[in-house]
């Protein structure tokens, strides 16, 4: 009997296997190093156009004429073989895969470390360097070592207020920086987590250093696929050995955060009420989907945030969504920024970087020391924990506003 | 071949290895030249010639393969380290740098010399000698050839 990603990769656990990549993604951060190593090879045509897909969201639009440069020469690289080409505004690439793109049991390779976040759909999804990526477009395969894996049971019901975030910061935290290194991750359990939960779970495993965080295809993913034109299969889960074994409790959770600089120091947020804020962040590949921006939207509705906010959307289909839903509009209202679908601020290249000695409280998956402004320190939260935060200033619970 | 210790601790990130701010360019040198700058402004002019010793989850976090070109730019002979992320670890070997993983880590202090063997898996420093896990055929054959790029330019 196998894990899941035993069965999607065909291999047992620690032997070595060449695999076909069913979706080879990169972005113009990673796309514009693996071209050059592309070239290198002596290589120009990609061998599977049909299953490559390069995604503009790192800093789009471009900042400055180096970065536009180098994305003009990618852009018509990506168009004249032909793959899958976002420009910028579509969004952020793993959002974009999971708009219909990715479906369960595909393997999937990005070049990016969140590639991770596809695991959520069933699909055997990691990250990879650029040369990798230049090595998969020259050859549509690519080799693995089949990871162990750790089993997460997530079982119950989150309390008000709490959320997938949550969960994904109990389990980083639990499993510390490097406790899933090599490893998969397989989230199991009696719950009612929905696809955005499960993306933004997923999302955050590579921050325990696991090369894939996986959920079992069901109805649940089946349905959303389907709101996306995909048709789909469950995966029934077979009897198999994990190599560790946790359970989380969702309904003894309550609303955490990361605290700087490290991912896997994890706090409850009562810990911490008071501390001033100079910004509030909003969006990312971890937190930027419709549900994120409604939740923040349903709380900062008709108040004014009080200290500076910044909300960047995921994708185009989030942002179109949340201008018919009326969400947008109360975000605006409440004094937000709003940034065009991307990345925003998250790497620290732009659209809201930190100055020295500021803090700052953000929704994405890394407080990396001076990875958001040289200097500055970075707090992770769920968007509703960054939404009563906003309102107050500083760093809040839900129990401050009775 | 040998080396001299360049120490570092736990959870070094690939952003304290380059930050974001230098990654939109093409030149190598300039990876090279900022190489650990948020960490320590002083580290990257002692990295010619080094061996790094890490502790725990080497080059964890961004999959940035810029952090892995810096090291080989700036003349590093190897990386040795507790347990590596895997996807510093997969970007290193495709860039033909030397890696040795040693479950429970090596006693080693800043400066001192470091002697390597891929072939024979290990790391010896101040006379006592090291077993380093055995990279795989397939990562033996990309860094003989010098990395992943010139792999493939070889037509394999």
């Amino acid at each position: 009997m196998s894990t899941l990603s035993e069965r999607i990769l065909r291999g047992e656990a620690g032997s070595f296997v060449d695999v076909p990549v069913d979706r080879a993604l990169s972005h113009d951060g990673t796309g514009v190093q693996a071209l050059t190593a592309f070239r290198e090879m002596g290589l120009s045509r990609i061998a599977r156009p049909d299953r490559t897909s390069v995604v503009y969201d790192h800093i789009v639009p471009a900042n400055n004429s180096v970065t536009a440069d180098l994305q003009a020469d990618l852009r018509r690289f990506a168009v004249s073989n032909g793959v899958h080409f976002c420009d910028i505004g579509e969004g952020i690439c793993h959002q974009v895969m999971s708009e219909g793109v990715v479906i369960p049991g595909e393997v999937v390779v990005g070049a990016d470390s969140h590639t991770c976040t596809m695991g959520a759909f069933g699909a055997f999804a990691t990250g990879v360097g650029a040369s990798d990526m230049a090595s998969i477009w020259a050859t549509g395969e690519t080799w693995f070592k089949v990871p162990e894996t750790i089993n997460i049971r997530l079982e119950g019901k989150l309390p008000e207020y709490v959320e997938a975030k949550d969960i994904a910061l109990r389990y980083v935290g639990l499993l510390g920086a490097g406790g899933a290194t090599y490893k998969a991750i397989e989230f199991t359990g009696d719950n009612s987590l929905e696809m955005d939960d499960r993306l933004t779970i997923s999302n955050m495993s590579v921050e325990s250093g696991a090369k894939a965080g996986l959920f079992y295809a069901d109805d649940v993913t089946c349905r959303y696929l389907r709101g996306h034109g995909r048709d789909a299969v469950p995966q029934k889960a077979e009897d198999c050995s994990y190599v560790r074994e946790e359970t989380i409790r969702l309904d003894d959770l309550e609303p955490l955060l990361a605290v700087p600089h490290k991912v896997d120091d994890v706090r409850p947020v009562s810990d911490f009420e008071g501390t001033p804020l100079d910004q509030v962040f909003v969006g990312t590949c971890t937190n930027g989907r419709y549900g994120d921006l409604k939740r923040f939207a349903d709380i900062v509705k008709g108040k004014k945030v009080r200290v500076r906010t910044v909300v960047v959307p995921a994708s185009r289909a989030v942002l179109l969504r949340a201008i018919e839903t009326g969400v947008l509009r109360d975000i605006v209202e409440s004094g937000a920024v709003v940034g065009n679908p991307g990345c925003g601020p998250c790497l620290g290249a732009h659209q809201g970087v930190l100055g020295e000695d500021e803090i700052g409280l953000s929704t994405a998956n890394r407080n990396f020391k001076n990875r958001m402004g040289v200097g500055a320190k970075y707090y992770l939260s769920s968007p509703t924990t960054a939404a009563f935060s906003a309102l107050k200033g500083e760093i809040a619970s839900p129990e401050d506003f009775p | 071949m040998k080396g001299t210790a360049v120490r570092l601790g736990d959870d070094i990130n690939t952003d304290q290895i380059i930050a974001g701010r230098y990654l939109r360019t093409t030149d190598k040198s300039v990876w090279a030249e900022h190489a650990f700058e948020d960490l320590d402004p002083n580290l990257s002019s002692r990295l010619k010639g080094s061996v790094i010793v890490a502790g725990k989850n080497m080059g964890c976090g961004s999959s940035r393969e810029q952090a892995a070109v810096a090291l080989k730019e700036a003349g590093v002979v190897a990386v040795v380290a507790e347990s590596f992320a895997r996807i510093f670890f997969r970007n290193a070997v495709n860039r033909g740098i030397p890696l040795f993983e040693v479950p429970g880590g090596c006693t080693c202090s800043d400066g001192d010399e470091v002697r390597i063997s891929l072939e024979g898996s290990w790391v010896e420093i101040n006379g006592e000698r090291y077993r380093a896990l055995r990279l795989s055929d397939k990562m033996m054959e990309i860094i003989d050839a010098g990395g992943i790029i010139e792999l493939r330019r070889k037509g394999i």
